[in-house]
Protein backbone atom coordinates (compact mmCIF):
# COMPACT_ATOMS: atom_id res chain seq x y z
CA UNK A 1 0.00 0.00 0.00
CA UNK A 2 1.13 3.60 -0.65
CA UNK A 3 0.28 6.06 1.88
CA UNK A 4 1.02 9.71 0.79
CA UNK A 5 0.12 13.59 1.98
CA UNK A 6 -3.35 14.44 1.14
CA UNK A 7 -3.91 16.92 -1.54
CA UNK A 8 -3.46 20.71 -0.07
CA UNK A 9 -1.45 18.94 3.06
CA UNK A 10 1.86 20.71 3.55
CA UNK A 11 4.96 18.19 2.65
CA UNK A 12 7.92 20.07 3.47
CA UNK A 13 9.91 16.92 3.10
CA UNK A 14 8.75 16.72 -0.70
CA UNK A 15 9.55 20.73 -0.83
CA UNK A 16 13.15 19.97 0.61
CA UNK A 17 13.63 16.41 -2.27
CA UNK A 18 12.31 19.03 -4.85
CA UNK A 19 14.78 22.08 -4.28
CA UNK A 20 18.08 19.27 -4.05
CA UNK A 21 16.39 17.95 -7.62
CA UNK A 22 16.52 21.26 -9.41
CA UNK A 23 20.17 21.98 -7.64
CA UNK A 24 21.18 18.95 -9.32
CA UNK A 25 19.63 20.14 -12.73
CA UNK A 26 16.63 18.48 -12.93
CA UNK A 27 12.88 19.87 -13.81
CA UNK A 28 11.04 18.68 -11.44
CA UNK A 29 7.94 21.10 -10.37
CA UNK A 30 6.97 19.11 -7.67
CA UNK A 31 7.64 16.24 -4.97
CA UNK A 32 5.25 14.63 -2.93
CA UNK A 33 7.26 12.05 0.00
CA UNK A 34 5.26 9.44 1.35
CA UNK A 35 5.66 5.70 1.92
CA UNK A 36 5.25 2.08 0.63
CA UNK A 37 4.11 -0.30 3.19
CA UNK A 38 4.21 -4.10 2.12
CA UNK A 39 1.69 -6.48 4.10
CA UNK A 40 1.41 -9.91 3.39
CA UNK A 41 -1.85 -11.25 4.75
CA UNK A 42 -3.03 -14.85 5.99
CA UNK A 43 -6.98 -14.15 4.58
CA UNK A 44 -9.02 -16.18 2.81
CA UNK A 45 -9.27 -14.31 -0.39
CA UNK A 46 -8.94 -10.69 -2.10
CA UNK A 47 -12.20 -9.22 -0.78
CA UNK A 48 -10.89 -10.41 2.87
CA UNK A 49 -7.59 -9.02 2.11
CA UNK A 50 -8.84 -5.78 1.56
CA UNK A 51 -11.35 -5.60 4.14
CA UNK A 52 -8.68 -6.24 6.64
CA UNK A 53 -6.18 -3.68 4.88
CA UNK A 54 -8.37 -0.86 5.31
CA UNK A 55 -9.05 -1.64 9.17
CA UNK A 56 -5.30 -1.67 9.11
CA UNK A 57 -5.53 1.79 8.13
CA UNK A 58 -8.24 3.29 9.86
CA UNK A 59 -6.59 1.76 12.70
CA UNK A 60 -2.93 2.45 12.54
CA UNK A 61 -1.41 2.48 9.30
CA UNK A 62 -2.79 5.87 7.94
CA UNK A 63 -4.17 9.03 9.62
CA UNK A 64 -7.09 10.19 7.00
CA UNK A 65 -7.30 13.79 8.22
CA UNK A 66 -3.20 14.01 6.64
CA UNK A 67 -2.89 10.81 4.30
CA UNK A 68 -4.44 9.23 1.39
CA UNK A 69 -4.24 5.62 1.23
CA UNK A 70 -3.84 3.48 -2.04
CA UNK A 71 -4.06 -0.49 -1.84
CA UNK A 72 -2.70 -2.77 -4.27
CA UNK A 73 -3.26 -6.22 -3.83
CA UNK A 74 -1.29 -9.29 -5.60
CA UNK A 75 -0.27 -13.08 -5.07
CA UNK A 76 2.61 -13.72 -2.85
CA UNK B 1 -4.45 18.47 52.79
CA UNK B 2 -2.54 15.84 51.06
CA UNK B 3 -0.78 16.78 47.59
CA UNK B 4 -2.77 15.74 44.52
CA UNK B 5 -1.35 12.76 42.68
CA UNK B 6 -0.57 13.07 38.97
CA UNK B 7 0.25 10.58 36.82
CA UNK B 8 3.08 10.72 33.91
CA UNK B 9 3.37 8.01 31.56
CA UNK B 10 6.39 6.57 30.69
CA UNK B 11 6.81 5.23 26.87
CA UNK B 12 9.89 3.92 25.30
CA UNK B 13 11.38 7.12 24.13
CA UNK B 14 10.15 9.42 26.44
CA UNK B 15 12.16 11.81 27.52
CA UNK B 16 10.71 14.29 29.49
CA UNK B 17 8.88 12.62 31.61
CA UNK B 18 11.33 13.00 35.06
CA UNK B 19 11.22 16.80 34.10
CA UNK B 20 7.45 17.00 34.26
CA UNK B 21 7.50 14.77 37.74
CA UNK B 22 10.08 17.35 38.85
CA UNK B 23 8.44 20.27 37.94
CA UNK B 24 4.81 18.83 39.29
CA UNK B 25 6.67 18.42 42.89
CA UNK B 26 7.79 21.77 42.76
CA UNK B 27 4.28 23.20 42.14
CA UNK B 28 2.71 21.38 44.97
CA UNK B 29 1.51 17.64 43.49
CA UNK B 30 2.54 14.08 43.58
CA UNK B 31 4.09 12.72 40.73
CA UNK B 32 3.51 9.24 40.01
CA UNK B 33 5.50 7.70 37.15
CA UNK B 34 3.44 4.94 35.32
CA UNK B 35 4.48 2.45 32.79
CA UNK B 36 3.05 2.07 28.89
CA UNK B 37 2.66 -1.04 29.59
CA UNK B 38 0.25 -0.37 33.10
CA UNK B 39 -3.18 -1.19 32.11
CA UNK B 40 -5.21 0.60 34.58
CA UNK B 41 -3.75 3.99 36.72
CA UNK B 42 -3.60 4.20 40.57
CA UNK B 43 -6.82 4.44 41.62
CA UNK B 44 -5.20 7.85 43.83
CA UNK B 45 -4.85 9.40 40.52
CA UNK B 46 -6.40 12.93 39.68
CA UNK B 47 -4.93 14.00 36.94
CA UNK B 48 -2.57 12.76 34.29
CA UNK B 49 0.26 14.06 32.04
CA UNK B 50 1.69 12.41 28.91
CA UNK B 51 5.07 14.19 28.52
CA UNK B 52 7.39 14.70 26.01
CA UNK B 53 10.11 12.74 23.54
CA UNK B 54 9.81 10.38 20.70
CA UNK B 55 7.64 7.22 21.93
CA UNK B 56 8.63 4.27 19.75
CA UNK B 57 10.68 6.43 17.91
CA UNK B 58 8.89 8.36 16.01
CA UNK B 59 8.07 5.44 13.90
CA UNK B 60 4.92 5.67 11.03
CA UNK B 61 3.71 8.97 12.76
CA UNK B 62 4.46 10.82 15.92
CA UNK B 63 2.45 9.64 18.41
CA UNK B 64 0.72 6.81 16.23
CA UNK B 65 1.86 3.62 18.12
CA UNK B 66 1.91 5.23 21.61
CA UNK B 67 -1.72 6.14 21.23
CA UNK B 68 -2.59 2.44 21.40
CA UNK B 69 -0.37 1.20 24.46
CA UNK B 70 -2.24 -0.20 27.44
CA UNK B 71 -1.91 2.51 29.34
CA UNK B 72 -3.96 4.36 27.00
CA UNK B 73 -6.64 2.41 27.48
CA UNK B 74 -6.71 3.48 31.14
CA UNK B 75 -6.14 7.10 29.90
CA UNK B 76 -8.90 7.09 27.75
CA UNK B 77 -11.22 5.75 30.63
CA UNK B 78 -10.06 8.15 33.20
CA UNK B 79 -10.26 11.36 30.46
CA UNK B 80 -14.27 9.96 29.96
CA UNK B 81 -15.10 10.10 33.47
CA UNK B 82 -14.23 13.61 33.24
CA UNK B 83 -10.23 13.17 34.88
CA UNK B 84 -7.67 16.03 33.22
CA UNK B 85 -5.36 15.01 31.02
CA UNK B 86 -2.00 17.63 29.51
CA UNK B 87 -0.39 16.08 26.92
CA UNK B 88 3.13 17.99 26.41
CA UNK B 89 4.76 17.79 22.81
CA UNK B 90 4.71 14.12 21.76
CA UNK B 91 1.72 14.09 25.05
CA UNK B 92 0.31 16.21 22.17
CA UNK B 93 0.53 14.38 19.37
CA UNK B 94 -0.12 10.76 21.28
CA UNK B 95 -3.65 12.59 22.20
CA UNK B 96 -4.10 13.59 18.45
CA UNK B 97 -3.48 9.93 17.64
CA UNK B 98 -5.75 8.61 19.96
CA UNK B 99 -8.47 11.12 18.38
CA UNK B 100 -8.85 12.57 22.43
CA UNK B 101 -8.20 16.17 20.43
CA UNK B 102 -8.85 17.03 17.19
CA UNK B 103 -6.20 17.81 14.29
CA UNK B 104 -2.82 16.07 13.86
CA UNK B 105 0.73 17.28 13.98
CA UNK B 106 2.55 17.65 11.15
CA UNK B 107 6.16 17.93 10.29
CA UNK B 108 7.64 22.33 10.74
CA UNK B 109 7.39 23.45 7.43
CA UNK B 110 11.11 24.80 7.83
CA UNK B 111 11.72 20.87 8.12
CA UNK B 112 13.54 21.56 10.64
CA UNK B 113 14.02 20.69 14.66
CA UNK B 114 13.21 24.13 15.94
CA UNK B 115 14.47 24.31 19.84
CA UNK B 116 13.98 28.14 21.62
CA UNK B 117 12.03 30.24 23.81
CA UNK B 118 8.82 31.32 22.36
CA UNK B 119 6.44 33.83 22.84
CA UNK B 120 2.36 31.55 23.17
CA UNK B 121 -0.52 33.67 24.05
CA UNK B 122 -3.42 32.45 26.18
CA UNK B 123 -6.86 33.12 24.13
CA UNK B 124 -9.51 31.27 26.39
CA UNK B 125 -8.54 32.00 30.38
CA UNK B 126 -11.36 30.06 31.22
CA UNK B 127 -10.16 26.51 31.23
CA UNK B 128 -8.93 23.68 33.81
CA UNK B 129 -5.34 24.61 32.68
CA UNK B 130 -5.34 28.32 31.84
CA UNK B 131 -7.35 29.52 35.00
CA UNK B 132 -4.19 30.88 36.56
CA UNK B 133 -3.50 32.87 33.42
CA UNK B 134 -5.84 35.80 32.17
CA UNK B 135 -7.09 36.32 28.34
CA UNK B 136 -4.50 37.71 26.21
CA UNK B 137 -1.31 37.19 28.50
CA UNK B 138 1.59 36.13 26.80
CA UNK B 139 3.71 33.31 28.14
CA UNK B 140 7.58 32.95 27.26
CA UNK B 141 7.73 28.88 27.27
CA UNK B 142 10.39 26.81 24.96
CA UNK B 143 9.48 24.81 22.51
CA UNK B 144 11.16 21.68 20.74
CA UNK B 145 9.56 19.96 18.45
CA UNK B 146 10.25 18.63 15.08
CA UNK B 147 6.46 17.86 14.09
CA UNK B 148 4.60 20.54 15.96
CA UNK B 149 2.37 22.05 12.75
CA UNK B 150 -0.82 21.75 14.04
CA UNK B 151 -3.63 21.06 11.23
CA UNK B 152 -6.91 20.46 11.08
CA UNK B 153 -9.62 21.30 8.04
CA UNK B 154 -11.33 24.32 8.31
CA UNK B 155 -14.75 23.50 9.35
CA UNK B 156 -12.84 21.78 12.58
CA UNK B 157 -10.50 25.08 12.97
CA UNK B 158 -13.67 27.29 13.07
CA UNK B 159 -15.46 25.13 14.99
CA UNK B 160 -12.51 25.22 17.75
CA UNK B 161 -12.10 28.60 17.73
CA UNK B 162 -15.66 29.75 17.81
CA UNK B 163 -16.01 27.22 20.84
CA UNK B 164 -13.01 28.33 22.52
CA UNK B 165 -10.90 25.27 21.85
CA UNK B 166 -7.82 26.67 20.53
CA UNK B 167 -6.46 27.92 24.14
CA UNK B 168 -3.26 28.68 23.26
CA UNK B 169 -1.36 30.63 20.15
CA UNK B 170 2.20 31.20 19.32
CA UNK B 171 2.84 34.93 19.14
CA UNK B 172 4.73 34.82 15.98
CA UNK B 173 5.29 31.36 13.23
CA UNK B 174 7.54 28.86 14.56
CA UNK B 175 6.47 26.03 12.54
CA UNK B 176 3.81 26.25 10.04
CA UNK B 177 1.50 25.57 12.77
CA UNK B 178 -2.36 26.69 11.25
CA UNK B 179 -3.87 29.75 12.74
CA UNK B 180 -0.17 30.05 14.93
CA UNK B 181 -2.57 26.91 17.14
CA UNK B 182 0.06 26.18 20.17
CA UNK B 183 -2.52 24.10 22.03
CA UNK B 184 -5.72 22.69 22.00
CA UNK B 185 -8.51 21.25 24.53
CA UNK B 186 -11.35 18.58 23.88
CA UNK B 187 -14.86 19.64 23.76
CA UNK B 188 -15.50 19.26 27.26
CA UNK B 189 -12.65 20.74 28.25
CA UNK B 190 -10.39 18.49 30.47
CA UNK B 191 -7.77 17.11 28.31
CA UNK B 192 -5.42 19.38 26.52
CA UNK B 193 -2.64 18.95 24.23
CA UNK B 194 0.14 21.26 23.38
CA UNK B 195 3.41 21.79 22.09
CA UNK B 196 5.12 24.19 24.05
CA UNK B 197 6.73 22.59 27.24
CA UNK B 198 5.84 24.47 30.72
CA UNK B 199 7.54 22.05 32.41
CA UNK B 200 11.18 23.65 31.25
CA UNK B 201 9.72 26.87 32.24
CA UNK B 202 9.40 26.81 36.15
CA UNK B 203 12.49 28.59 37.11
CA UNK B 204 13.42 32.52 36.21
CA UNK B 205 16.98 31.48 36.16
CA UNK B 206 16.38 29.95 33.63
CA UNK B 207 14.49 32.29 30.93
CA UNK B 208 10.89 32.39 32.36
CA UNK B 209 8.78 30.35 35.05
CA UNK B 210 5.18 31.00 32.92
CA UNK B 211 5.01 27.22 32.64
CA UNK B 212 4.49 26.95 36.34
CA UNK B 213 0.66 28.51 35.76
CA UNK B 214 -0.25 25.80 33.69
CA UNK B 215 1.24 23.02 35.78
CA UNK B 216 -0.24 24.48 39.19
CA UNK B 217 -3.29 24.91 37.54
CA UNK B 218 -2.91 21.12 36.65
CA UNK B 219 -2.27 20.67 39.78
CA UNK B 220 -5.34 22.25 41.15
CA UNK B 221 -7.61 20.41 38.52
CA UNK B 222 -6.41 17.39 40.01
CA UNK B 223 -7.00 18.12 43.80
CA UNK B 224 -10.66 18.68 42.45
CA UNK B 225 -11.26 15.36 40.36
CA UNK B 226 -9.83 13.51 43.41
CA UNK B 227 -12.49 15.47 45.76
CA UNK B 228 -15.45 15.03 43.06
CA UNK B 229 -14.29 11.36 42.82
CA UNK B 230 -14.32 10.87 46.45
CA UNK B 231 -17.54 12.47 47.25
CA UNK B 232 -19.34 10.43 44.25
CA UNK B 233 -18.30 7.66 45.93
CA UNK B 234 -19.33 8.24 49.37
CA UNK B 235 -22.35 9.43 48.57
CA UNK B 236 -23.79 7.95 45.70
CA UNK B 237 -27.38 9.24 45.90
CA UNK B 238 -25.93 12.95 44.92
CA UNK B 239 -24.44 12.26 41.87
CA UNK B 240 -24.76 14.41 39.74
CA UNK B 241 -23.91 17.52 41.47
CA UNK B 242 -20.72 16.09 42.73
CA UNK B 243 -20.00 13.91 39.64
CA UNK B 244 -17.02 14.82 37.28
CA UNK B 245 -18.54 16.14 33.97
CA UNK B 246 -18.92 13.45 31.56
CA UNK B 247 -17.12 13.54 28.59
CA UNK B 248 -18.57 11.95 25.10
CA UNK B 249 -17.24 8.64 23.91
CA UNK B 250 -14.82 8.66 21.64
CA UNK B 251 -15.33 7.56 18.78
Amino acid sequence: MFVRPKEGILDPQGDAVQHSLEKLGFGVVRVRVGRVIDLEVDAADAADVRAQVERMCSELLANPLIESVEIHLGES
Amino acid sequence: MSRPVVAVVVFPGSNDDHDAAWALRAVGAEPVLVWHEETALPSSVGAVVLPGGFSYGDYLRTGAIASLAPAMGAVRAFAAAGGPVLGICNGFQILCESRLLPGALLPNRQLEFVCRDTGVRVENSDTLFTRRCWAGQELVLPIKHGEGAWFADEGTFFRLSARGQIVLRYTEDVNGSLGRVAGVTNEVGNVMGLMPHPEHALDPLLGSADGGLLLAALADAAAEHTLAVASATAAPERRGGASPPRARASP
